[in-house]
């Protein structure tokens, strides 16, 4: 069986800066991080691979050529290779033409039977990346799933948690599979996984290697602009007090929510 | 001229709030651009329809089917696309529910169109086009975006609207001829497992109770329930609860969790890291409490007590208690 897992490399700080031309974030010059919610992904991926045989995973992202870091972090958690697609024509790309060119490497590299990613990245916090490429590689798509009842050469049975319970349904592969938190544990790499992920080579691809229509990649080819970007205050200026006892400081608490008319 | 549309949304055939809230906002947008409001309803024995021209539709296109009794994200989508061909609307909004960030990507994607994701805010710019206002990166920053494709998509983040009151007393109802091919579906629907607790969602609840470290053990967060079911909330957890196992994921808030905007959230024990912040920080009304006066959700608290938790709240409990006698 062959699997995809579909990663990010997200900003590590809170601290973030944004080019007030593009409206876009500016990636480099800061730490970076993989996307913790690709963690769980990444682990499920390792978890089939060591239940079943004959499992090749390739984790997959796209970015700038440090980006190849988060390709490493995956490979030290047990994924095999990986691909990292690099080139200036992809920057600027909204979440359509991301799902585009991910796709299009999907089928450069030859499809999986299953696709995993995380449920969002923690920077755009958009989660439609996962969908959307299923959607472009027209095979089915399972979000929030946190569990993989069963999963065959032939079809995969999930879990998906919604809204006021799970759902349980099924699809045949190739299927693209988004995983949410409550899915597993992730492990911390080993001493052997570091090692190995310190001599991998991470294959790049650029636009030109994946045939990508240029009217479909990067900022050019993504239907939505930034068209301003501001910063609230997230700060409020209430009133603090220090609880002298827990009986005085419940009659505070008690004065506060029949002011705001909660009581 | 083009309307707007609204998804709207089913819990077990029963109309979702969440549809209401959407319609205020398609509301306010088919107003200024003067154009029709439409909702899109999409299931099997549905029932009160007629609720969605309260709240503001003018128009239900709805397609009441055994075979879309389930959500079959394929089915939806191959729907949802002969609709959009066939009556061209230049709007499309749903709600940012686990239904909503399913089905939009994957409609978005064969309509060869734009989404944004969980926006906040939602008007017409001068020229006529939607402008889509959305929190990202912890809400720290705040972008507007422009769709350049038609038609233009977004989720709404639940909660960001009240709904309003519509007098449509002739509203209508269009049901359209959808072709059997499109019913075809790729998913093997298997069954629902409803959760035990009755509580709602917390991205939907009006009140969040929620608890961090601060708690101690997973018997205080008995206290926490309590205090909910007296204020008609639900409970919610920073991720340290979640992590040390003493309330499931689902209640977990922040970046690697749920995002809220409660009229009341209340932070207890919890010393507000970013990524708490991030999850939390559109509330109407925020309440902290915590033992250390530097933690920073007191930054973003309309009223703070520096105090342990564990020992303010049973007054509280008792407190409230003697209120109801």
């Amino acid at each position: 069986m062959k699997i995809g897992v579909l990663i990010k490399q997200v900003p590590a700080t809170d601290k973030v800066r944004i080019d007030e031309k593009t409206g876009t974030m500016v990636r480099s010059e800061m730490e970076a991080e993989l996307n913790p919610l690709d963690m769980y992904a990444v682990e499920e991926a390792v978890r089939i691979k060591e239940r079943l045989k004959d499992v090749h995973i390739t984790a997959i992202t796209m970015g700038p050529p440090s980006a190849s870091d988060a390709i490493k972090d995956a490979i030290s958690i047990g994924c095999d290779d990986g691909y990292l697609l690099t080139d200036r024509r992809f920057a600027g790309a909204d979440t359509w033409a991301t799902a585009y060119t991910l796709s299009m490497a999907i089928k450069r590299i030859g499809g999986f039977d299953l696709v995993l990613c995380g449920e969002r990245a923690t920077d755009g916090e958009t989660g439609q990346v996962g969908p959307s490429v299923g959607a472009q590689m027209g095979i089915p798509v399972l979000t929030y799933v946190s569990e993989i009842v069963e999963l065959t050469d032939g079809y995969v049975r999930v879990k998906r948690s919604i809204e006021g319970g799970h759902e349980i349904v099924e699809v045949d592969l190739p299927a693209l599979i988004s995983v949410v938190k409550e899915i597993n544990d992730p492990r911390i790499p080993n001493l052997s996984g570091k090692l190995k992920a310190k001599s991998a080579e991470v294959k790049s691809f650029d636009a030109v290697s994946i045939e990508a229509d240029q009217s479909k990649i990067g900022l050019g080819g993504s239907p939505t602009r930034v068209v301003k970007v501001f910063y609230p205050k997230l700060t409020r200026s209430g009133e603090i007090v220090r609880s002298k006892d827990p009986q005085s400081a419940a009659e505070a608490l008690l004065e506060f929510l029949k002011s705001k008319e909660i009581i | 001229m083009p309307g707007v549309w609204t998804l709207a949304e089913f819990r077990e055939n029963t109309i979702n709030s969440v549809s209401y809230e959407l319609l205020a906002w398609g509301r306010s947008l088919a107003d200024t651009l003067g154009v029709e409001l439409s909702s899109i309803v999409l299931g099997y024995e549905i029932k009160d329809v007629e609720t969605l021209f309260d709240h503001g539709a003018d128009t239900v296109y709805k397609i009441d089917d055994k075979r879309i009794e389930h959500f079959l994200p394929d089915v939806y989508s191959n729907i949802l696309c002969s609709l959009v061909k066939q009556y061209d609307p230049q709007i499309i909004i749903a709600s940012a529910t686990t239904y909503g960030r399913t089905i939009m990507p994957i409609l978005s994607t064969k309509l060869n169109t734009g989404l944004t994701a969980d926006c906040t805010k939602l008007e017409i710019g001068e020229d006529g086009t939607l402008l889509q206002t959305r929190p990202a990166i912890g809400g720290n920053v705040m972008a507007t975006i422009r769709t350049q494709t038609k038609p233009q998509m977004a989720t709404v983040r639940p909660r960001s609207k009240k709904p309003i009151s519509y007098d449509k007393s002739q509203g209508k109802i269009i049901i359209p001829k959808i072709e059997d091919e499109l019913f075809k579906s790729a998913y093997r629907w298997i069954k629902f497992e409803k959760d035990e607790s009755t509580d709602l969602p917390i991205q939907e609840a009006d009140v969040v109770i929620a608890g961090g470290r601060g708690m101690k053990d997973e018997k205080n967060f008995e206290m926490l329930y309590e205090l909910a079911k007296k204020l008609n909330g639900v409970v919610g957890a920073s991720r340290t609860a979640v992590d040390m196992g003493w309330i499931p994921y689902s209640h977990q808030v922040g970046l690697s969790g749920k995002t809220v905007s409660p009229h009341l959230y209340m932070a207890l024990g919890i010393s507000g890291a970013i990524q708490h912040i991030a999850g939390m920080s559109s509330s109407d009304i925020v309440i902290a409490v915590n033992t250390d006066p530097d933690a920073p959700i007191f930054n973003v608290a309309d009223f703070g007590i520096i105090g342990d938790a564990t020992e303010i709240i049973p007054e509280l409990l008792k407190a409230l208690g003697d209120k109801d006698e």
